[in-house]
């Protein structure tokens, strides 16, 4: 029986290969864009509507004065409430939905989004994942392989993933391997985290602070719903769960 | 490799030095991650912060181009610390023997060993050699106290290595030497091991062979041969570039690593007897021995039915080196330089962007007659004549591109870094009208003959006489489908004639005319047996009259748990997956480190009737354990004295590694030797006179061209990024050429992250993207601030065909390299680097597809 699922993504075992992002590329027929050596080798530099993962590159120096170089596998979190869904069923109904098996968040493609309302939708998410296409006028990105999953198989990155850096399975599963992985981790890395992991479904093991990975790494507020959302008054009481589902 | 990739996760430490797995071979993380998970330690040890390095316990930065100094004060640690393992050392090593007491070290001769002519730059090998005692055995010490030993020298010889000196060369700070040092001499327990991983950081330096020779010491003083976790392991540069040094494909190899033969050894007879050595140690197997039996089964192979005792197995057919030639890339690109070739095959191969001084390549690819280009895309070499600077109305070479199909469009074996085999099957039928290699060499093959039958030339019998018998033939004699099955058949062997054991009576037949031969063992100097390489005797056999293909099998039974998984395709030699594996157990055949037995002799059991016997892997030759005193065997088979070799006399550049500058180096004198500042085997003065441009070989001038440079690899490319650059999805991740460079040089030259910046040698300029980053730091050398920096060599300009990709590092690498093997010194060299304009923004689709939220 196909339940809800989550990711373990463990950056502690991340080498930045890439595999994850071309797989991805390819199992969705994405194509390829033309960019440019800007002096790093994230490429190309941000989501879009032909990059559902990226894998972002930071590199500094710590404080013993050893290098640091962190890979940040990016990709849509499958928030458990998430906040696409919230502005989406206001201003663009339909658009966003939750499976119900899997709870993967899913951008219909079969439905129009006004560029008006993707502005709204897209600043609501705290891990900026909404990307657009203008002409066919429609959101995409990560479907976490939904087509994959229903048929009892694993997602594309994760399948690839070389180090089992990348973890796939029921939710239950996946927290206590994240729990487990992270007690381990902080032997040696003190700084290690679980990012937001009651708020998402991509669960980030890192062993630094967030911002060191990446800007939209991590979100303050526990719950994935930030203040910027509260500020916009968008939020309206949500009873339940199923309210969501529909 | 000794050991083999899954062996990795064995490993109590990692030590990666010379390569970078994380980044060129990806899957072998999988192991190396393991090995962490079970308390193993990564250290990786690179001029640069690699992605490697990102997830290693131990990172320590190296300048390029001195990795021996820095083995060479690990082997003192281990020596001053009393680190290593003691009865492996004493019985396995020839630490023991005496050496010739007219051997001197460069210590004493200021940079050189005894022998040495400075007129010729080379060495007269007299003194490096063992004393012999009335047996004509070397004569030992076991307590290793006499000063004339090979111990005792080898401590002599490191103790100029200090901490203090070392880090001064290298620029590794002291207390990363020592860590360094303190975890790999960890490893000096029979329980603990460590492996090293080697790449091209090793081998392509003018000091090539001595790098991997200083690590072999180590390995040896730890004991950390034949282990699991252990050994030395080269990670392949290619998927099958194992296959093509095993089969023969370099010019001083025929397969299985028997040497070429020079026009002075005519008959077989002469060969076998230059090339088969000789033992007077009663207790070494000495393998190579059997050379004879090698030698003629290839012949039979080859000429079939041709060869025959009468006319010496068909060995006068075979093509022979001119005494003293020199055939390797270097001297082969040098002579097209000078007109001296009218045809070339360049044959699944790039030279305009993978050779050294591939400027001068492309040129002289210019002054060919013809050339064959067989590749699945065009590419810098075929076109070469379009390409920046040539003027195509000037150039008279007749290119032809035969577009070869990839390796999933094809069936055949592959043989990797863990000499494992792996047969692989036929995915999708060749695009268009590309073919497999083999039949393309089939076409040739045909055609060539036909001409030589109807035209006679020069000396036809060598490939008149060949035997080709891969399929069904046409009318003409032509095999219509190249049956590689047939060819696999063919490398592993065939019974000529029914053998028997003549030893028994009635003689036992072992072989039945037509059948495969089982093993190498079964090969025979008589021809009676043929095998295309002795090597792979054994992957493609018979058993109960079924003809199996052992490198087809997936079996993942793994009964030891040490992931030596035996029914899984199969290794070369006879399916042994960790050689020199008797080093393993003690003299009673009690595996060292019982957690990870690789062998175990399992002695006769007379209430079961079982007979003695090893069990684990393979074992090196089924002799008894060391313990007995009559049919024990040494461990190192392959060697005529049958212990691994810490005095390596074979080399042409020294028995003990020692630190000498790259040939273009930063700084002005070799700190270990006031005369010899580079490899005194390298013949600088004469190659400078003979050059026409001897700043093209190598340049001396730091002024110009102060900062050292290197080359390595991404994970996005492959090769010279023939393929990969024509896949959208890879050349959009790595979609140009770039320079890495610290922040400090960066600051000092203006330079910012992205900005196009030209890096210049004596052999040429190159522009490309700037990234500048902290993972490369300035080193201190000798009180100096030397700068580093490093680039790919994946690009051509051929191809994005707007050029947006920028060219080949290698157009600036000096056309110089190691004395033993003639690789390149494609890792240390001299440049400058400047700016030449600002960072570009993004490209517009890149852009397009960001949509912006309305921010600049």
């Amino acid at each position: 029986m196909i339940t809800r699922k989550s990711f373990f993504i463990d950056t502690t075992k991340c080498t930045g290969c890439r595999g994850c992002q071309a797989a991805c590329k390819q199992w969705n027929q994405n194509p390829a864009t033309k960019t440019r050596q800007q002096g790093t080798f994230q490429n190309p530099p941000d989501l879009s509507t032909a990059t559902f993962k990226l894998v972002r590159f930071s590199s500094g120096t710590g404080p013993s004065g050893e290098p640091e170089w962190y890979f940040f596998p990016d990709q849509c979190r499958h928030c458990i409430y998430p906040p696409c869904k919230m502005a989406a069923d206001l201003k663009a109904p339909g658009s966003v939905i939750l499976d119900t098996r899997t709870r993967a968040v899913i951008y219909d493609p079969a439905v129009k989004v006004s560029p008006e309302a993707f502005k709204e939708i897209r600043a609501i998410c705290p891990f900026d994942i909404p990307r657009y296409d203008a002409k066919l006028a429609r959101m995409s990105k990560c479907t976490m392989c939904i087509d994959r999953v229903s048929e009892g198989l694993i997602p594309a990155c994760v399948k690839t993933c070389p180090t089992g850096a990348m973890q796939f399975g029921d939710r239950s599963t996946i927290r206590k391997m994240a729990v487990e992985r992270l007690a381990e981790v902080r032997k040696i890395y003190r700084r290690a985290s679980l990012i937001n992991p009651e708020a998402v479904r991509v669960i980030f093991l890192v062993k630094d602070y967030p911002e060191k990975y990446y800007e939209y790494a991590a979100t303050e507020d526990a719950k994935g719903i930030t203040r910027k959302m509260a500020l916009k008054k968008i939020l309206h009481p949500v009873a339940s769960l199923e309210d969501w589902i529909g | 490799m000794t050991n083999h990739w899954v062996d990795l996760k064995n490993a109590d430490v990692i030590l990666v030095m010379g390569c970078n797995p994380a980044s060129n071979h990806p899957i072998s993380m999988k192991w190396i991650m393991k090995a962490k998970q079970r308390g193993g330690k990564l250290i990786c040890v690179d001029p640069r912060f690699t992605q490697t390095a990102s997830v290693a316990d131990l990172y320590a930065p190296i300048r390029s181009g001195t990795d021996i100094a820095f083995i060479g004060g690990m082997i003192n640690y281990l020596l001053e610390n009393n680190l290593f393992f003691k009865d492996y050392v004493v019985q396995y090593t020839d630490a023991p023997f005496l050496v010739n007491a007219d051997f001197k070290m460069p210590g004493e001769l200021d940079g050189v060993f005894s022998g040495y002519d400075e007129k010729d730059t080379k060495y007269d090998r007299k003194t490096w050699a063992y004393q012999l005692d009335e047996k004509g055995v070397p004569r030992k010490d076991p307590t290793l106290k006499d000063p004339n030993c090979v111990f005792q020298l080898l401590k002599k010889h490191y103790s100029r290595y200090t901490v203090d000196l070392v880090s001064q060369i290298t620029g590794t700070p002291k207390d990363k030497c020592e860590a360094v040092y303190k975890a790999i001499g960890s490893t000096g327990k029979p329980d603990r091991t460590a492996t090293s991983c080697y790449a091209m950081g090793w081998t392509q330096h003018t000091v090539g062979v001595q790098n991997i020779r200083a690590f072999t010491i180590v390995q040896l003083l730890l004991g950390n041969m034949g282990m699991a976790g252990g050994g030395v392991n080269a990670l392949r540069g290619e998927g099958n570039v194992q296959g093509s040094t095993d089969h023969g494909l370099l010019f001083h190899i025929l397969t299985g690593y028997l040497p070429t033969p020079t026009a002075s050894l005519a008959t077989l007879k002469d060969y076998n007897i230059k090339f088969t050595p000789t033992t007077k140690e009663p207790r070494s197997v000495n393998w190579w021995g059997n050379r004879p039996k090698y030698i003629t089964s290839y012949l039979k192979a080859i000429y079939g039915e041709n060869a025959t005792k009468e006319n010496d197995f068909g060995y006068a057919w075979l093509p022979k080196l001119d005494e003293g030639m020199n055939a390797s890339w270097l001297a082969l690109f040098a002579r097209m330089y000078r007109d001296q070739f009218e045809g070339f095959f360049a044959w699944g191969m790039n030279p305009a962007c993978s050779s050294p001084g591939a400027g001068k390549v492309r040129e002289a690819l210019g002054k060919l007659k013809w050339m064959v280009n067989v590749n699945l895309y065009d590419n810098e070499t075929a076109s070469f004549w379009k390409g920046p600077g040539m003027n195509p109305e000037q150039i008279k070479t007749e290119v032809f591109l035969l577009p070869c199909c990839s390796s999933i469009e094809k069936e055949g074996s592959i043989s990797n870094s863990s000499r494992l085999v792996q047969w692989r099957y036929k995915a999708i039928e060749p695009v268009g009208q590309s073919m497999p290699d083999a039949e393309i060499l089939n076409e040739l093959y045909f055609r060539v003959k036909k001409l030589y039958e109807k035209e006679k030339g020069a000396f036809p019998d060598p490939i008149l006489k060949l035997a080709w018998e891969y399929g069904e033939k046409d009318r003409q004699g032509k095999v219509k489908h190249l049956d590689i099955h047939k060819v696999a058949m063919e490398i592993n062997g065939y019974y000529q004639e029914d053998v028997y054991d003549k030893t028994v009576s009635p003689p036992k037949l072992i072989g039945k005319k037509g059948d495969l031969v089982p093993n190498f063992v079964s090969l025979r100097d008589d021809g009676s047996t043929s095998s295309g390489n002795w090597l792979y005797c054994g992957s493609y056999t018979q058993k109960d009259g079924k003809v199996v293909n052992m490198m087809a099998r997936r079996g993942k039974e793994d009964p030891t748990g040490l992931g030596l998984c035996p029914n899984w395709a199969w290794s070369w030699p006879l399916n042994r997956r960790i050689i020199y594996n008797r080093a393993s157990v003690d003299t009673n055949g009690n595996p060292w480190d019982p957690n990870r037995p690789v062998l175990r002799w399992r002695p006769a059991n007379a209430a079961t009737g079982a007979p003695a016997r090893w069990e684990g892997d393979i074992p090196d030759g089924p002799a008894p354990p060391l313990a007995n005193e009559k049919d024990g065997k040494l461990p190192f088979i392959m060697k005529p004295l049958g212990v691994g070799s810490i005095f390596g006399a074979g080399l042409g550049d020294g028995p003990f590694p020692e630190h000498y500058e790259p040939l273009e180096s930063p700084v002005p004198a070799n700190p270990m030797s006031k005369k010899h500042r580079v490899n005194p085997t390298i013949p600088v003065a004469r190659l400078q006179a003979m050059a026409k441009d001897p700043s093209f070989l190598f340049s001396f001038d730091t002024e110009r061209y102060p900062i050292v440079a290197t080359t390595y690899r991404v994970s996005e490319h492959w090769q010279t990024g023939v393929m990969t650059r024509h896949l959208p999805w890879l050349l959009e991740m790595q979609p140009q050429m770039f320079v890495e460079m610290s922040l400090e040089l960066a600051a000092e030259k203006g330079i910012k992250s992205g900005d196009t910046v030209s890096v210049t040698s004596a052999r040429g300029e190159l522009s490309c993207a700037a990234i500048v980053t902290d993972r490369i730091k300035p080193f201190m050398i000798m009180d100096t601030t030397v700068h580093m920096v490093g680039m790919p060599w994946c690009f051509g300009w051929q191809y994005p065909a707007d050029g947006s990709g920028g060219d080949s590092a290698n157009l600036l690498i000096p056309f110089m390299g190691d004395p033993n093997t003639l690789i390149p010194e494609s890792k240390a060299f001299l440049v400058n680097v400047r700016k030449l304009a600002d960072k570009r923004s993004q490209a517009p689709a890149a852009k397009a597809a960001q949509n912006e939220r309305g921010q600049s």
